[in-house]
């Protein structure tokens, strides 16, 4: 498992939508696209770049679906991070056939905290995770 | 939207000519030309998706306030018959389930308290939990947390959060019946512990309003509010419990449709026959996140007393009324002459019952039940009364705000945050948030001309205005 950097401002990447945000996520592997759907999704609520990575998680699940799989990732994260008090700007995930392991790591909100607005969960709009030449996108419309 | 796509019926509502066969029912869109004219085509396959799921009695219709959603759209209404294989819809009630507006009328008049503003926002934003990551003083065990799901905001009461008489005038008296707390998972109510009495972020909010104008003056009358009056309005739903029962269920009703062998058009409609085991545990589910919400807002009604009694103890604050805009409702409903007990989709509505409906509570049953379109933090929001036109129309339901005209990403191009407040406050608003990123992503221009939503509302005869509030203090989630 390699350390995969702070995401900066601006790379996250998002599409639109009327009343809620569309994630996007992209990796020369499916995994890494995973990671930075999570990480797209957790920018929506602080800024990253300023979250240190001082307490993990870990978390998984099983899932054939590889659209399904997306949603769960996301939402195993936000459920876990609403739950422990934690914004996480950190991810892993691997996956063998429909098994799904992965962490977050991050830390308890500050007062000093630059906040952005609440994500609610993934939802199943525009969702889609497809290999192309350039490698795999995984995007779909988050509730806020 | 291309209205191409469309045929109008009248000035004030639409349809959308299906091929026979193409679909259970049929699509009805209520709104001015100019109101459609700026929503999403996506609200046209949204709506006309949700038209050709099993079991739907009437048109499946949006509200003149619509735009595109997940799932159903925002602004979506449609009703289901159990008996004939009718659905249930995570994504037709959506994530903040309950999600809903409490109206308190104050014994306060602007002009008498007006240099208290300034102190009573300040006291509002310290002491109302709002925004991303913050937690309430309220921590509960998960044994009292299911106490709140079964009885919603007649626990909060009874716990001291509040007055017996504000339950009267709360949907279904402050606690809806039929919520199975077993059915919430063990993650929704671990995310719950610390969030009761929170106020949430995006666009939550706590507004201190004025009664600008008057325009129903019997049922202003009834409803207790006079020009010059101070309002507030409390707009929240059921925090991380209701947002983890909506993940929850969207994947296993999603997976569910597929076993259960209903071709859904598009999977983000995600749904069981309501009565299937899959559709009944939902349910169970979503009421006990409504009385979440119930509850929820009784006790942020209960902190907002304390601030304004601190400054200004001789303040007293009613529960005007309670009304929720992202619920699915058992309700008995007329259709074609007959009785029939329907279940009825609200997501980004508001339910709307008309004169003498036996629901409402006495002191409003001549004029009809409160509805709050509650607009964006810089023009205003209306209170209107529900219609018996409503009834036939609509299911009783009517628009629950303003509606979104363009995305968070535009409106976070297109204005900034501190200049927002800054310009609001020269205007005599005065904006207390903790994310400026939300200020600018709640942009007044970013939503739909209040006046032109509530107007089409009255024209569609969904539900006819009373009175027009102008903010004054808001709390921003």
């Amino acid at each position: 498992m390699s350390t995969p950097p702070i995401p900066k401002p601006g790379d996250n990447e998002y599409f639109e939508h009327d009343a809620d945000i569309g994630v996007v996520g992209r990796g020369v592997t499916l995994e890494e696209a995973f990671e930075s759907a999570a990480s797209a999704t957790f920018a929506v609520m602080a800024d990253l770049s300023a979250v240190r990575p001082e307490r993990s998680v870990t978390l998984d699940f099983e899932e054939a679906d590889l659209e399904i799989a997306l949603v769960r990732w996301l939402n195993l994260l936000l459920g876990l991070s609403h739950e422990q008090g934690l914004v996480f700007s950190r991810f892993w995930i691997e996956h063998d056939g429909v098994l799904w392991r992965g962490g977050a790591s991050g830390e308890p909100w500050r007062r000093d905290l630059e906040r952005g607005v609440e994500v609610k969960g993934a939802t199943l709009t525009m969702l889609e995770v497809k290999q192309g030449p350039d490698g795999w996108r995984a995007r779909c419309v988050v509730d806020v | 939207m291309d209205l191409s796509r469309l045929k109008q019926i009248d000035n004030w509502s639409w349809t959308v000519p299906l091929a026979p066969g193409e679909a259970r029912g049929e699509v009805k869109l209520y709104g001015s030309r100019e109101l459609l004219a700026t929503m999403d085509d996506k609200v046209i396959e949204q709506i006309t998706n949700v038209a050709r799921l099993p079991g739907l009695v009437g048109p499946a219709m949006t509200m003149p306030d619509a735009h595109w959603g997940y799932g159903f759209p925002i602004g979506g209404v449609a009703a289901f018959d159990p008996e004939q294989g009718g659905i249930i819809s995570a994504g037709g009630v959506g994530f903040d389930i309950s999600c809903g507006i409490r109206c308190l009328r104050t014994n306060l008049q602007l002009v008498d308290v007006a240099g208290e503003l300034p102190s009573l926002a300040r006291e509002l934003s310290e002491k109302i939990p709002a925004g991303v990551g913050e937690e309430g003083d309220i921590k509960l065990a998960p044994e009292a947390l299911d106490e709140v799901l079964a009885r919603g905001a007649q626990w909060a009461v009874e716990h001291g959060y509040g007055d017996a008489a504000d339950l009267e005038f709360i949907e279904e008296g402050g606690r809806v019946a039929g919520p199975v707390p077993e059915n919430v998972s063990v993650l929704a109510k671990k995310r719950q512990r610390g969030e009761m009495g929170t106020l949430g972020s995006g666009n939550h909010y706590l507004e201190v309003q004025v009664v600008d104008r008057i325009h129903d003056q019997v049922a202003a009358q009834a409803y207790g509010l006079r020009e010059g009056q101070l309002l507030v309005s409390i707009h929240c739903g059921s925090r991380g419990l209701g947002h983890q029962i909506g993940t929850d269920y969207l994947v296993s009703l999603a997976k569910a449709a597929s076993r259960l062998g209903i071709r859904l058009p598009d999977r983000e409609l995600a749904c069981a026959p309501i009565n299937t085991p899959e559709g009944r545990q939902y349910i169970g589910a979503m009421n006990a996140a409504i009385n979440c919400a119930l509850a929820n807002r009784q006790i942020l009604t209960h902190l907002t007393r304390q601030c304004f009694t601190r400054l200004m103890p001789r303040a007293t604050l009613e529960t005007l009324f309670d009304v929720s805009h992202n619920t699915c409702k058992r309700e008995q409903h007329v259709v074609e002459g007959k009785q029939r007990l329907l279940y009825v989709h609200r997501k980004g509505a508001t339910r709307a019952f008309g004169p003498g409906h036996p629901a409402l509570p006495e002191r409003y049953r001549a004029v009809g039940q409160p509805v709050v379109i509650g607009g964006s933090m810089g023009t205003g929001s209306y209170i209107l009364a529900g219609t018996a036109e409503s009834e036939r129309k609509a299911f009783s339901s009517a628009s629950h705000g303003a509606g979104r005209a363009m995305s968070r990403k535009q409106a976070l191009k297109q204005w900034h945050g501190r200049q927002l407040v800054d310009e609001l406050a020269r205007q005599g608003i005065l904006i207390r948030t903790r994310s400026m990123r939300g200020v600018a992503e709640e942009a007044p221009g970013a939503y739909k001309d209040v006046d032109a939503v509530a107007e089409a509302t009255e024209r569609a005869g969904l539900a006819r205005r009373v009175a027009f509030l102008r903010p004054k203090v808001c709390v921003k989630g």
